[in-house]
C-alpha cells in the first residue's frame, strides 16, 4: 500500500532513481511551434493497439481539491469497471491511467501532456476547478486532443477539445434565480462567494439577470478561499436585509462550514434568510452538519434522491463498490455518464484512435442517465441536463422541490452579460465554430 | 447604540478566537524561544478529538454536555502529543530556531496526512513495524558487539520490519476489505455539531449574540486566567519563569530544566487542543483546519511582543476589533461627510480586502515598534 511506502525508503529510493533515469531517457516532448488547432491534423493515438484501450483520469488526489475530486475518480472508475464487465468497448477492455493533478494548475498541465505524449491515451476524463481546466486547455487545443469535464462551471467558454458534462449557467444558476424570484417575490438578494473566478463570474451573471428581471441586489461579498472568519459578513447581511431576504451562496470548501454555523448562531434561519447554494451537494452536507443546513436550498442537475430505475442501479452499484455509507452527488453523476457517452461515441466511430471521428460521433449521443432519460451531447459540446432544486432534509439528502420534466439545452455563452450576448457555439459546422454571432 | 454594541461584540468575538489560537503559541514561543509550526495541527487534533467525543457520547445522557468532556480530552490528547514531539524532535534543536521551524513544519505536514489516511490497516502496519523494529533493536542492543554492527543491524532490521509490516497490513486489507482499509476520518471534513443549548443566541434588540461566540469568550477568559494563575501561583509556574529568565542559573539552583521545557511545551500544545475545540464550534473540522488559524495566531504573538501574555491579549483584541470594524464597514456611517473617506472604507469593506488592510496596518505598526506592543527581555533576547 502506498501509505507505507514512505518508510521503506530503501526500496522506494531505488525505484525512484530508476524511474528518474527512465524519464531522463524518454524523448522530451515539445509543444512550442504548433499551428492553430484548425490547421493541425486531428491527433491520432495508439491507445487502442493491442487488446486494451488506454484512457487517462486526471484529478487532484492530494491538496485542497482532493476532498471533492477523489469521489469523482471513484465514479469514473465505477463506470469503467461496469463497461469492462459488460464486454468493453469495440471488444477491448478499457485501461485507466490515473494521474494526480495535486490541486496545482501547472501540475495538471504537465500530467495532461504526459498522458497524451507518453501514455498515448485515447481520451482524458478530468479536472474540477475552472483554474485547472483553463490550465490544461492550451495543451488540449495545441495537440487537438480530447478532455471530458464533469463539473458545473461558470460558462463563457466553448472549446472544440472539451466536452462539458456539468451544467452551464443556464442549467443551474439562471433557473435557480428565476425560481427564487417567483417563490420569494420582492425579497432582496445578497451574494456571498469565495474569492476566485467561478463565484465572481457567477455573480456577474446573477446581477445582470436580476437587473433584467426586476430583482434587487443589496450586497455582495467575497471570502478568501478557505477563509473561516465570517462575522463581518454576517453583520453586513443583517444590516443590508434587516427584515430577511435571500442569500445566494457560491462559497466553496471550508468557508461554507463556518458560514452556515455562524448564520444559525446569529439567529438567521432559513425561514427569514433562505439560502441557495451552488457548491453544496450530498458530500458537503455531511461535512457541514445537517443541523446547520436543514431547510436551505441547493441547485443541481442531479440529487441522490432522484427517483428512476437508472439512478437506483447507479446508487446501488456505487454503494456496493465503495461502502454503504458513501453518497453520490452531481459531479459524480456527470463523471459517470461521460464515460458512457465517450464509449458510445467510440462505438459509433468504430475507432478510439481517430479523435476527430470520435469527436464528431460524440455529437448527438443520447443516454438514459441517473438524472433522467434523454440526456444529449449537443453540437456546442455541452450536454442537455435536467434542472433541479433541492431542500436539505433530516437525513442529509435533498428533498427535490423543483425539477424540469425534460432536459434543458445548454447555452455556454451567457445571454445576460453584455460581452457575450448574441453569441453561440456550434462544432458540427466548421463555418460557425466556438464563438459566432447568432442572427 | 446597537451598532456600537455590535462592533464591540464582533471585535471581541474575533479577538477571542485569535487569542485562544495564539495562547499556546505565545507560551511556547515566548517562554522557550521555540517556533512551533505544528501548532495549527495541534488545534486540528483538538477539533478531531471533539468529533470523536461527540460521536462516542451521541446516544448517552451526556450528549448535550459532550463539549466539556471534549475540552478535557482535547487538552490531554494535544498535551501528550506535544510531550512526544518535545521528547523526540524539539529538545534536540533548542537554541536553533531555524531548524526547529523546519522540523515542526515537517511534523505539521505529517500530522495533516496522518489524519487523512489513518485507517485500521494503517495503524496495524505502523504498529507491526514499530514492534518489530524497536523490539528487535532492543534485543540486539544487548549484544556486546552491538556498536560494531549498529549500522548494518538497523538497515537490515528496518528493511525486514518494513517488509513484514507491509505484507501483514496488505493481508489484513485483502481479508477484511473496506472494514479495515476505510480511513477513519478521510479527506472530506467531518461534522461537529454544537450541543443544542449552544446553537441559538442571546437576543438584544433586533441583534442576536450567538451563544457559541459567548462560550468562546468565556472559555478564552478562563484559559487566560488559568495560565496566569499557573505561572504566578504554582511552584512549577515559578520554575518556568525562572528558567525563562536565566536557564543556567536555574539549573545551578537545582531546577530540572529539561522537565520544565517538556512541561511548558505540553502546556502550550494542550492549549492548542482547547482552541481546536472552540474553532470546531465555529468552522470546519478537516485536515487543513489548523492552517486557517496559524498565520493569524503568529500575527497576534508578533504584534503583542514575544513572551508577554498581556501583549497577546491586547494584540488579539486590537486585531479582532480592527478586522471587524473594517470588514463590516462599521465606520462608513461616521465618515459620510466626506465622499472620499466613505468610498475608501467601502473599498476595504470586504472580507478579502479587510485582511489586506489589517496586514498593511500591522506592517506599519511593526516599523515603529519592531518588538511588538510589550517587548520583554528573556532567553530569546539573550541568545
Amino acid at each position: 500500500m502506498a501509505q507505507f511506502g514512505r518508510r521503506e525508503f530503501i526500496i522506494l529510493s531505488s525505484t525512484a532513481a530508476g524511474s528518474v533515469l527512465l524519464k531522463a531517457c524518454a524523448p522530451s516532448t515539445t509543444t512550442g511551434g504548433t499551428a492553430s488547432p484548425e490547421a493541425s491534423p486531428a491527433a491520432t493515438t495508439a491507445a487502442a493497439s493491442g487488446d486494451v484501450i488506454k484512457v487517462g483520469i486526471l484529478h487532484s488526489l492530494s491538496g485542497t481539491m482532493a476532498i471533492s475530486e477523489k469521489s469523482v475518480v471513484d465514479a469514473e472508475q465505477l463506470a469503467i469497471e461496469e463497461i469492462n464487465e459488460a464486454g468493453g468497448v469495440l471488444g477491448k477492455k478499457i485501461e485507466a491511467i490515473v494521474e494526480d493533478g495535486a490541486s496545482d494548475w501547472p501540475t495538471f498541465n504537465e500530467k495532461a501532456k504526459k498522458l497524451i505524449d507518453q501514455d498515448k491515451v485515447a481520451t482524458i476524463f478530468g479536472c474540477w476547478t475552472s483554474a485547472s481546466r483553463k490550465a490544461v486547455l492550451p495543451t488540449f487545443e495545441s495537440k487537438n486532443h480530447m478532455l471530458w469535464y464533469p463539473v458545473q462551471y461558470e460558462g463563457q467558454e466553448c472549446s472544440k477539445n472539451i466536452f462539458y458534462t456539468g451544467a452551464a449557467p443556464n442549467q443551474q444558476i439562471e433557473p435557480s434565480v428565476d425560481w427564487l424570484l417567483k417563490k420569494y417575490k420582492g425579497q432582496p438578494f445578497f451574494l456571498v462567494g469565495s474569492d476566485y473566478v467561478f463565484p465572481r463570474t457567477a455573480n456577474t451573471i446573477i446581477k445582470a439577470q436580476l437587473a433584467a428581471k426586476g430583482g434587487k441586489v443589496v450586497g455582495e461579498d467575497y471570502i478568501p478561499l478557505g477563509g473561516t472568519e465570517v462575522t463581518p459578513i454576517i453583520s453586513k447581511i443583517k444590516a443590508a436585509m434587516p427584515n430577511g431576504g435571500i442569500i445566494y451562496n457560491s462559497l466553496n470548501g471550508d468557508s461554507n462550514v463556518a458560514f452556515f454555523k455562524q448564520l444559525q448562531g446569529a439567529g438567521m434561519g432559513p425561514d427569514k434568510y433562505p439560502s441557495m447554494s451552488v457548491s453544496i451537494a450530498e458530500e458537503e452536507v455531511r461535512a457541514i452538519g445537517v443541523e446547520y443546513l436543514k431547510g436551505h436550498y441547493a441547485a443541481w442537475n442531479y440529487f441522490q434522491t432522484v427517483e428512476n430505475p437508472v439512478n437506483e442501479k447507479f446508487v446501488a452499484a456505487f454503494k456496493k463498490k465503495y461502502g454503504e455509507d458513501r453518497v453520490v452527488n452531481d459531479p459524480m453523476e456527470a463523471a459517470y455518464i461521460m464515460v458512457y457517452l465517450w464509449k458510445q461515441a467510440v462505438e459509433k466511430a468504430k475507432t478510439a484512435d481517430d479523435l476527430e471521428k470520435v469527436r464528431v460521433a460524440a455529437l448527438g449521443q443520447k443516454i438514459d442517465a441517473p438524472e433522467g432519460p434523454g440526456v444529449t451531447m449537443e453540437n456546442n459540446h455541452h450536454i442537455s441536463k435536467y434542472v433541479r432544486i433541492g431542500e436539505v432534509r433530516d437525513d442529509g439528502l435533498f428533498e427535490i422541490v423543483y425539477a424540469t420534466d425534460k432536459p434543458v439545452k445548454p447555452i455556454p455563452w451567457n445571454q445576460f452579460v453584455k460581452e457575450t450576448k448574441g453569441y453561440s457555439c456550434d462544432w458540427s459546422d466548421p463555418a460557425k465554430g466556438g464563438k459566432y454571432k447568432m442572427t | 447604540m446597537t451598532q456600537l454594541l455590535e462592533s464591540v461584540f464582533g471585535g471581541l468575538s474575533i479577538g477571542s478566537v485569535l487569542l485562544l489560537a495564539a495562547l499556546g503559541l505565545a507560551i511556547v514561543f515566548g517562554l522557550m524561544g521555540v517556533i512551533n509550526m505544528a501548532h495549527g495541527e495541534f488545534m486540528m487534533i483538538g477539533a478531531y478529538t471533539t468529533f470523536v467525543v461527540q460521536n462516542a457520547l451521541k446516544k448517552t445522557p451526556l450528549s448535550e454536555l459532550y463539549i466539556f468532556l471534549a475540552l478535557i480530552a482535547a487538552f490531554i490528547v494535544a498535551a501528550l502529543l506535544g510531550l512526544v514531539l518535545e521528547r523526540t524532535v524539539v529538545r534536540y534543536l533548542y537554541g536553533r530556531p531555524l531548524e526547529t521551524l523546519l522540523a515542526t513544519w515537517g511534523v505539521s505536514l505529517i500530522l495533516q496526512q496522518f489524519i487523512r489516511s489513518v485507517s485500521w490497516q494503517f495503524v496495524a502496519g505502523v504498529g507491526t513495524f514499530c514492534l518489530l523494529f524497536f523490539g528487535g533493536s532492543w534485543v540486539l542492543a544487548r549484544r556486546p558487539n552491538f556498536e560494531q554492527i549498529r549500522g548494518w543491524a538497523i538497515a537490515v532490521l528496518g528493511l525486514l520490519s518494513a517488509l513484514i509490516a507491509l505484507v501483514f497490513s496488505n493481508i489484513l486489507g485483502q481479508t477484511f476489505k473496506l472494514a479495515v482499509t476505510k480511513p477513519w476520518f478521510g479527506t472530506q471534513g467531518v461534522d461537529v455539531t454544537a450541543p443544542k443549548w449552544l446553537r441559538g443566541g442571546l437576543p438584544i434588540g433586533d441583534y442576536q449574540l450567538p451563544y457559541t461566540r459567548l462560550f468562546i469568550i468565556v472559555l478564552t477568559a478562563a484559559c487566560v486566567f488559568g495560565i496566569y494563575w499557573f505561572l504566578n501561583k504554582t511552584p512549577w509556574g515559578l520554575r518556568i519563569r525562572a528558567v525563562t529568565q536565566n536557564r543556567s542559573m536555574s539549573a545551578c539552583l537545582g531546577i530540572p530544566t529539561k522537565t520544565v521545557d517538556a512541561l511548558t511545551f505540553a502546556l502550550g500544545s494542550g492549549l492548542a487542543g482547547v482552541a481546536g475545540v472552540a474553532v470546531s464550534l465555529l468552522g470546519s473540522v478537516s485536515s487543513n483546519t489548523g492552517q486557517a488559524y496559524i498565520v493569524d495566531a503568529f500575527m497576534v504573538v508578533v504584534v503583542g511582543g514575544v513572551g508577554k501574555l498581556i501583549g497577546s491579549i491586547v494584540a488579539a483584541g486590537a486585531i479582532g476589533l480592527v478586522s471587524y470594524v473594517i470588514g463590516s464597514n462599521a465606520l462608513g456611517p461616521f465618515v459620510s461627510f466626506s465622499p472620499f473617506l466613505k468610498s475608501f472604507f467601502e473599498f476595504f469593506a470586504t472580507a478579502s480586502m479587510a485582511k489586506v488592510m489589517v496586514f498593511a496596518l500591522i506592517i506599519v505598526f511593526l516599523q515603529f515598534r519592531p518588538a511588538g506592543l510589550f517587548p520583554q527581555k528573556g532567553r530569546t533576547v539573550d541568545a
